[in-house]
């Protein structure tokens, strides 16, 4: 216990510096009601949208007849798909072009943000009424006949290869046949293995439900040419990018797009959806500022889903009880057509995970992408990592029963070790730096694992089954760098850029490409920079979401922001330090090399002479004691490329009691011990975990989408889709340990992803632990639990 | 039609359609934006508001019941300079991320503890009907374990 108490002692700094819990700036507009998100933005002027959507999983358009809407009253247009096509704006793409395993490229179907010719899933957008007012535009929408022709729906993504063809084109309903490892070494170790343990798994279809539906709002201006979309966006930049390169609604120069206060995003927020692309376009169209708020029922058909995965693994164990190989294959579940990363989340962020924290050498896995008659399916909070973790800590769990070895054992024996790192997988990635141990001893110690036996005995006393599941997980975060990334298939760079404009007066205003919807960037980068220049945390502004103050930025997912935004700002803080000694050492009047910077003054060590960091900042705007050649000005910027991926890593432990009369499962503990390297706010990181956790659990036992067999969604509403409630969780016990990242200047991993990534599989574990059977599929919902009781 | 009542201690009249929701009235006729509609099932919560000194969720309430009545939003508890404490609690427990269901919480939390829902001498059984009597108010930031520290934090100020 000693090395854990060691490595977790970074995290108790005071103050307002790196390792404080400062409490959040960005509270007090949230608290009193001042904050700004997009629908609460009005302009002069404007007229109100409502799309026109699909009520059949897969029909031909043949003939759409807007007269009567037109004539309704209020009704300023009703524009279609074709009338969209007709203005010559292109197809929605797909960001990353994963190449198969014959070396073609995949199979993308085109995405029309409006269909014209075929609806391909219930909710899909064909038309948009504008009218003056909702109520008008509602009203209109219902006066619009359209002629569809019915079609099969392809619904069950395990027979979409052998249903008919959705796309023309797209033979077999298959995006891409996908593969990473050695397929040959994987199955020459299965065969020769001392023990092999086979599971089936399914990945639960979850439906995001950030609490703020997606919402925008369009202007155009004919004297400047200039657009304006107000947007709930993750990614501003991204979104002005796509919009302008690849769909062409307006020049990247002539398109300004700002993300508000954004309401959670969980990954929804990142893609460029149909509504928001037809609203900017709309706008010009009609001369009027639109504006368009998703319903919620809008929000369940039509916000991009994830997971929907169809597993099949095999885990090969030696006599030792160390693995030799482990054999993946899934299917998975695209929906209608390929949203921005859709491709990616089971490829590039689910294989290269599955090593998992342990030492196994032979990896293959195959991965069917499908196309369904559903929504689109694309990264939810952990993307793609939960689905390689719910494979790994799954199998390793049943492999520990078959083979009768504790379960924390199994998987101690089988950890890379402290000394081994950098290590390289067979499955592509090198994790930089960890130690794995060491969050398992504190989560074992944290549950009191010894006493476990006690508590299931005093539980069966009660009538309760008492279990308890571990997951070992780990992740790959601030996808990096981008040559590797571009190699891959990625459209774009995933560095960031942070820039830092030091005011006259020595207030700070701090760039950042990243986006906080609920993240507290304002807070944690002002923490940073304060630490830096050693000024108060009330002198450093954060500003983010807009692409008209911001210059560029590839936004907020995969847990990012801090380890490659965060540590743009860094380098740019170190450019303006550098300065500043510069311009302090000719005001001191000595040379540049002997000026240091500390505690917030500029200074020669052992002189009494010093410069504090806001005489030094007046200096650069008014030069009139100052060096030749310098320019004046005291603003500089950073685009940080990360040289690798971050590798947050940790121990998740679940304790369940289920009540074999009802089904029901309680959480009765959790314990979340998480490595994300250096921690800036630990109030914050820990706020981070709780959400994911309760995003795990709402998966392990709450949530599921479903469509029927004709592909109508039966969960649509939040009655029928179960989110987690306050008294649906437990209180969670949580700590970290802090190994730091080895090749950024903040050492931080990232930690937004983790409680979801880790969480599924611990409760899994816990539950199937408890009812003594492994037959048994999220979400573990009282019937299905009773169910696997009474077989 | 014509109604007048109280909103947030300044009397209104407005003449709106009788099935005008209070949680619109609010948003669009008198630029409360504080309160949020995450729903259209009355599920989430966010539209929190007091009526008559009761949390109600502002979506399932017709302008026409409005006569005479006394609303409370978000935007009259309390201000930056002067927060109310279950404000200044939510802030210290961090128990707020994106703030999008935060007004109807605080709202919602404000009155479990002046109804007493805190009420009782063991802190386990008291976090256990802070939890219940939240469940009509989603969060998907949280895992509410702040929102449950806050709501106690607040209660001891409160009384």
């Amino acid at each position: 216990m000693t090395q854990t108490a060691q490595i977790r002692s970074e995290t108790g700094a005071g103050g307002h510096g790196i390792g404080a819990s400062v409490l959040r700036k960005e509270d007090l507009r949230f608290i009193t009601g001042a904050g700004r998100y997009t629908d609460d933005i009005d302009l002069p002027g404007q007229a109100y949208a409502v799309f026109l959507r699909s009520p059949f999983a897969r029909a031909r358009i043949e003939r759409i007849d807007t007269d009567d809407a037109r004539a309704m009253p209020g009704v300023i247009a009703v524009l279609t798909g074709r009338d969209m096509a007709d203005d010559g704006l292109g197809d929605l793409p797909c960001g990353w072009l994963v190449k198969q395993k014959d070396g073609r490229d995949m199979v993308a179907a085109p995405h029309p943000p409006l269909a014209h010719t075929q609806v391909n899933y219930v909710g899909e957008p064909y038309g948009v009424v504008i009218a003056a007012t909702l109520y008008d535009a509602r009203q209109a929408a219902e006066a619009v006949e359209v002629d569809f022709t019915e079609l099969d729906p392809v619904v069950d993504p395990a027979h979409a290869r052998h249903s008919e063809d959705i796309h023309a084109g797209v033979l077999g309903n298959l995006a891409y046949d996908w593969e990473l490892g050695d397929r040959a070494a994987t199955e020459a170790a299965l065969a020769t293995a001392a023990h092999v343990t086979r599971i089936e798994l399914v990945n639960n279809r979850l439906i995001p439900n950030a609490m703020e539906p997606r919402a925008a709002v369009g202007a155009y201006d004919p004297g400047t040419g200039e657009h304006t979309l107000y947007t709930t966006s993750q990614n501003p930049h991204l979104e002005r990018l796509v919009l302008s390169a690849f769909v062409g609604v307006a020049p990247e120069h002539r398109l300004r797009v700002i993300a508000p206060d954004v309401g959670g995003g969980f990954g929804s927020k990142i893609f460029v959806y149909p509504e928001e692309t037809a609203v900017i376009w709309a706008a010009r169209k009609v001369g009027r500022p639109v504006k368009w708020t998703a319903e919620r029922s809008e929000s369940f058909l039509a916000d991009a889903h994830g997971r929907d995965h169809v597993t099949h693994a095999e885990l090969g164990v030696d006599a030792d009880g160390r693995f030799v190989a482990l054999k993946v294959e899934t299917t998975a579940n695209l929906g209608a057509y390929l949203s921005l990363f859709g491709s990616s989340v089971p490829t590039y962020l689910y294989g290269t995970l599955l090593a998992g924290q342990y030492r196994t050498p032979n990896i293959h896995v195959e991965v069917h992408g499908v196309y369904t008659n559903t929504a689109p399916v694309d990264a939810y909070r952990g993307a793609g990592r939960p689905e390689a973790t719910y494979v790994v800590e799954r199998i390793v769990e049943t492999a520990a029963r078959e083979l009768g070895i504790d379960p924390a054992e199994l998987r101690r024996r089988n950890m890379i070790r402290p000394d081994e790192f950098p290590y390289q997988t067979p499955v592509a990635l090198q994790y930089d730096t960890g130690n794995y141990q060491a969050s398992l001893e504190r989560a074992l110690e944290l549950i009191d694992y010894a006493g476990f036996p006690a508590r299931r005995a005093a539980a069966a006393a009660r009538g309760l089954r008492r279990g308890i599941g571990f997951s070992c997980y780990i992740e790959a975060c601030g996808l990096a760098p981008s040559k590797l990334a571009i190699s891959l298939g990625a459209g774009v760079g995933l560095y960031e850029s942070g820039e830092i404009r030091v005011n006259p007066t020595g207030s700070v205003t701090v760039f950042t490409g990243t986006h906080s919807h609920g993240q507290g960037h304002e807070t944690t980068f002002a923490q940073i920079v304060a630490d830096r220049f050693g000024i108060g945390l009330d002198d450093v502004e954060v500003v983010h979401g807009d692409t008209g103050r911001v210059e560029f930025g590839l936004g907020t997912y995969g847990s990012r922001s801090l380890s490659v935004g965060g540590s743009a700002i860094s380098v740019a803080a170190d450019k303006v330090i550098a300065k500043g000694k510069l311009i302090a050492a000719h005001m001191l009047e000595t040379v540049p090399g002997t000026i240091e910077f500390a505690d917030g003054r500029f200074g020669q060590p052992g002189s009494n002479q010093s410069l504090s960091f806001g005489e030094v900042a007046f200096a650069a705007y008014v030069p009139a004691n100052y060096p030749d050649g310098l320019e004046p000005g005291l603003s500089e910027k950073a685009f940080y490329d990360p040289a690798n991926f971050t590798f947050p890593a940790g121990t998740h432990i679940a304790e369940v009691e289920v009540d074999p009369e009802t089904g029901v499962v309680e959480v009765v503990a959790f314990v979340a011990v998480d490595d994300f390297g250096r921690v800036i706010n630990p109030m914050i990181v820990h706020g981070q975990v709780q959400g994911g956790l309760a995003q795990g659990i709402g998966q392990a036992l709450l949530e599921r989408c479903v469509y029927d067999e004709f592909g109508q969604l039966r969960t649509g509403s939040m009655m029928d889709y179960c989110l987690p409630r306050a008294d649906d969780l437990p209180d969670f016990t949580i700590d970290t340990t802090v190994t730091p990242c080895t090749h950024n200047p903040l050492g931080a991993k990232g930690c937004g992803e983790a409680g979801a990534i880790g969480s599924p599989a611990a409760i899994m574990n816990a539950v199937t632990d408890a009812i003594g059977t492994n037959d048994l599929a999220m979400p573990a919902t009282p019937e299905k639990v009773w169910r696997a009781l009474a077989r | 039609m014509k109604v007048s009542f109280t909103v947030n201690g300044t009397p209104r009249a407005l003449d709106v359609p009788a099935n005008t929701l209070l949680v619109d009235l609010l948003r669009q006729h008198l630029d409360l934006t504080g309160t949020h509609v995450g729903c259209d099932t009355s599920q989430c919560g966010a539209c929190t508001v007091h009526l008559d000194g009761r949390a109600v969720k502002s979506c399932t309430v017709l302008a026409g019941q409005l006569e005479g009545a006394v609303v409370t939003t978000i935007e009259g508890i309390g201000t930056p300079a002067r927060l109310h404490p279950m404000q200044e609690a939510f802030r210290a427990c961090h128990a707020l991320q994106c703030g999008f269901c935060t007004p109807g919480m605080i709202m919602a939390a404000i009155e479990l503890v002046e109804y007493g829902a805190i009420d009782g001498s063991d802190p386990a059984a008291v976090r256990r009907r802070v939890r219940e009597g939240l469940e009509g108010n989603l969060c998907r930031c949280t895992g509410y374990q702040n929102i449950v520290d806050a709501v106690m934090q607040a209660a001891g100020k409160m009384r």
